[in-house]
């Protein structure tokens, strides 16, 4: 019955959201780490989606989604001069994470809501199935 | 007379779970860069359905036969037009595709109702009035 591909198509988002949701998390829980070296800070990560059709049906219009990567962000790093630090580098500075708290936040808000989007696919795709299968009782 | 008791509404549940399935992949890529929004036009997916469904006069056993409504609806997905496209290409608008996705789901069962209704009139048919 051709209405199970929804069913690949709403996992596939919930399971790429999840993925965003998770390096929300990771974000927000490094957000204040520093170090002394700059190379070695935490930099903000975001996971990038892509659609894909090839494994579904490219011809009648149905694509899930795929995380393709998780890109650092290019974003500068906050110097902040803290002499005591036991990370401080020969001139008393650290390095803090670049990742930005709002733009997390609404990250989080969005990816939870598009979660529960395909939640609501899926539920209505088996109602609709369940009742197909009654047709004719 | 050729009796067709579930006519147009064979035809019409197989193009309302295509759409439900375009619909649903424009929900799960609301956030997908690039990702284009699709709809079937409904009115004529299923009108060319149900002339393809008639059949096609073959005069050699070679000639194609007409196939069903699932492969002409492919044909009639189209692009959507969006009103408010973002910057990343996506034009996904979640609210519309929503609104299209209830719409969709409530018409899939009146076919489903008229189907069963069918389906009890003809029983009633053959058991006699039981």
């Amino acid at each position: 019955m051709s209405l199970f591909k929804v069913f690949d198509v709403a996992g596939s988002a919930m399971h790429a959201q999840s993925v965003r949701l998770n390096v929300t998390a990771s974000n927000l829980a490094n957000a204040g780490s520093v170090h002394g070296d700059p190379a070695k800070v935490y930099r903000a990560r975001q996971p990038v989606f892509t659609a894909f059709g090839e494994a579904l049906d490219r011809e009648q219009g149905i694509a899930g989604v795929r995380v393709r990567g998780i890109v650092e962000s290019g974003q500068p790093l906050t110097m902040l001069h803290q002499p005591d630090h036991p990370d401080a580098d020969e001139n008393g500075n650290v390095w803090q994470s670049n990742v930005n708290t709002v733009e997390e936040m609404v990250n989080m808000i969005s990816a939870s809501r598009s979660y529960r989007n395909s939640v609501e696919l899926m539920n209505t795709a088996k109602e609709l199935l369940l009742q197909t299968l009654a047709l004719g009782r | 007379m050729k009796l067709q008791p579930f006519a147009p509404h064979v035809e019409a549940l197989e193009l309302r779970a295509l759409r439900h399935r375009v619909l649903s992949s424009n929900i799960a890529n609301a956030d997908t860069p690039h990702y284009k929004a699709r709809d079937i036009d409904f009115a004529s997916a299923l009108s060319a359905a149900r002339s393809e469904s008639l059949g096609l006069a073959r005069t050699s056993a070679r000639h194609l036969a007409g196939s069903g409504a699932g492969s002409a609806a492919g044909g009639a997905v189209r692009y959507r037009v969006p009103t408010q496209p973002s910057l990343d290409g996506n034009t996904v608008e979640t609210d519309v595709e929503q609104a299209a996705f209830a719409d969709n789901a409530i018409r899939y069962r009146a076919s489903l109702e008229f189907l069963d209704a069918a389906i009890r009139k003809l029983r009633y048919a053959i058991k006699g009035g039981d």
